[in-house]
């Protein structure tokens, strides 16, 4: 038999006999750009055809954003407990369990201290590749303990939102999270510590509904993803069409929610000259935008 | 460079210099003196026009297209430390007023101001300097931003009013404006207000109530436009010049008043002849105001601003 002559129809390899390509050697953008992923890398993870940015997480954060990617981690080891013995299609310790392996994080925020531009930045970065970057009991909590860091360090916060909302694995516990976040961010605000919130695409719901609006600026990234109801929700719920744009970055900026738009590439700067002014410092670096 | 009716002596001066110059390069002839004739005579002419402007005329002035806007002095006093901060937090970004931190020397300020566009486009862009509600909104929230971190505020004020639209009404735009005014009297840092262009009314006072208020030379700031006032009391556009008189809307009768504090001088033919010279004077001024606002405790601070504004008014009895 010629070897090239199938007997057999259709695909036959068993979907774990399948071979990954070795994971991100290229990357596509929305657009069809492809870009080299060690070239994206270097462009701060933002296809340098079109200026889209990747989604990218807390590990490629805090790189971006503590000098020399050093920092120390803060309450590494909290973890999610399930105090509703939740089921879905899964249950909830199964897809904590999955979400763990998978990602190899504890639940969806990391947070950390470390210097960025030679001064001390407490950064909360959320990730959205646990479980959409919902917030449970452990993302309320390491953000609440993040912010006492900054309270009791007298340190600036940066909580980078990336979240579709509440975890509803935890129900009414993680709505509460909203006014647990909230309670901490009165108190930095009352005792005068700046709190920047950045909204990376994309954060929605409960995020929106809380801490990521409440900074003493907000700041997003060049066509995020920003609502309360996402996009899907609202066109389903009102049988109409969304504009173009609508629900972006650019378009919270229009109307009035966003200080302004970053790219990733000057957000470094962009942040440490905001505290630099508002904290009445010399300045360390000037920003060219 | 665009030349006001008033200004025409000097344009035309200015072009006989010109030429004359032009004429030394171009041939043998020594014109050496001719010029030098000709450029005295253009700076008499200059100091004789300027110094006495009529009312009328310094509004010209405060609206010449070449003045510089509330950006343009942002931009020379900061440079590059300037980080200008968006929207009201509420419903828009309101482009007819902007905002920031910046830096003058070592010290941080918010700034905030009336922007106008420079040419058609931008002009609509900006709404001709007319804030809509959310624009004092944006104002407010900034100022808040500066009193919960100690940094002092610079307001520049160049505005034909607040806009006058109907969706500016549904919006609240008195209670924007009142808010701001009420908030501003009590605010606990600073407060250095620059008239650098037009002053109109409750338009300008939303984001005008300081410590101290300064008025370039060539500005008005009154209840009403020359030309509203006309129109309202004489019935006609056409009485502006005498509107303009009545209202002592000038820098100097403002001060004779006691309803602003210090004029801050021009260069000869006004801001726009001269924007460094112009940018330097009104960078000291705020310099020279601070040094003298920052020792006083915040308490003092809102007590003296509201003393001052409680002895405005003239009455019998």
């Amino acid at each position: 038999m010629a070897w090239f002559k199938r007997t057999k129809k259709g695909i036959q390899t068993a979907t774990e006999d399948k071979k990954d390509v070795p994971k991100g050697l290229w990357y596509k953008s929305p657009t069809g750009k492809i870009v080299d992923s060690e070239e994206l890398e270097q462009n701060f993870y933002v296809s340098p055809e079109d200026g889209y940015h990747v989604r990218i997480g807390s590990k490629e954060y805090f790189e971006i954003l503590f000098d020399n990617n050093k920092f120390k981690e803060l309450d590494k080891g909290l973890t999610s407990k399930d105090p509703l013995t939740f089921t879905d299609t899964k249950k909830y310790t199964e897809r904590l369990k999955a979400a763990q392996d998978k990602t190899g994080l504890k639940d969806a925020v990391r947070t950390a201290v470390g210097k960025s531009m030679g001064e001390d930045l407490v950064i909360a970065c959320m990730d959205f590749s646990f479980i959409g970057g919902s917030m449970g009991s452990v993302v309320g909590e390491k953000i609440a303990r993040a912010a006492d860091y900054s309270l009791k360090n007298k340190i600036p916060l940066l909580i980078i939102s990336k979240s579709g909302g509440a975890r509803m694995m935890e129900a009414a516990l993680s709505l509460m999270q909203l006014a647990k976040t909230s309670v901490k961010l009165a108190q930095l605000a009352e005792a005068k510590i700046p709190y920047i919130s950045l909204c990376t695409d994309p954060t929605t719901g409960g995020t929106t509904a809380s801490f990521a609006m409440l900074g003493d600026i907000n700041i997003s990234e060049p066509g995020a993803l920003v609502a309360f109801a996402g996009p899907r929700v609202v066109r389903d719920t009102t049988g109409k069409e969304l504009p173009e744009g609508f629900q972006t970055a650019e378009f919270l900026l229009e109307h009035g929610f966003l200080d302004f738009i970053s790219h990733r590439r000057n957000l470094k700067d962009k942040v440490n000259l905001y505290l630099d002014l508002v904290l009445n410092r010399p300045l360390r670096n000037k920003v060219a935008s | 460079m665009e030349y006001l009716e008033f200004e025409l002596p000097i344009k035309e001066l200015q072009e006989q210099y010109e030429k004359a110059c032009q004429i030394g390069e171009e041939s043998d002839v020594d014109v050496t003196n001719t010029c030098k004739q000709i450029e005295k005579k253009l700076n008499e002419t200059k100091k004789d026009i300027y110094k006495n402007l009529t009312p009328w005329q310094r509004v010209q002035l405060s609206r010449h297209p070449d003045r510089p806007y509330t950006m343009d002095y942002i931009n020379a006093l900061c440079g590059d430390s300037f980080l200008e901060l968006h929207g009201d937090r509420n419903f828009k970004d309101d482009k007819a007023m902007v905002g920031g931190l910046g830096k003058i020397g070592d010290q941080s300020y918010m700034f905030v101001g009336q922007q106008k566009g420079f040419n058609t486009k931008t002009r609509q862009y900006r709404n001709f300097g007319m804030a809509n509600p959310e624009g004092y909104r944006k104002a407010l929230r900034l100022m808040r931003s500066a009193e919960k971190f100690n940094v002092p505020v610079v307001c520049f004020v160049d505005t034909p009013g607040a806009y006058p639209g109907l969706e500016a009404e549904e919006r609240g735009q008195g209670e924007a404006i009142a808010r701001n005014i009420i908030e501003m009297t009590r605010l606990k840092v600073p407060i250095i207000v620059v008239i650098i262009g037009e002053g109109a009314s409750g338009g300008a006072l939303g984001i005008g109530v300081g410590d101290r208020v300064l008025m370039l030379e060539n500005t008005w700031y009154s209840v009403i436009s020359p030309e509203s006032c006309s129109s309202i009391l004489w019935r006609s556009w056409e009485f502006k010049e005498q509107a303009a008189e009545a209202l002592k809307l000038t820098a100097s009768d403002m001060k004779k008043q006691k309803l602003i504090d210090l004029i801050v001088k021009e260069p000869l033919g006004g801001a726009h002849s001269d924007r460094p010279g112009t940018f330097k004077s009104v960078a000291n001024a705020i310099e020279k105001e601070y040094k003298v606002l920052k020792d006083l405790s915040p308490k003092d601070l809102v007590e003296k601003r509201m003393e001052k504004y409680s002895e405005m008014g003239v009455f019998k009895g």
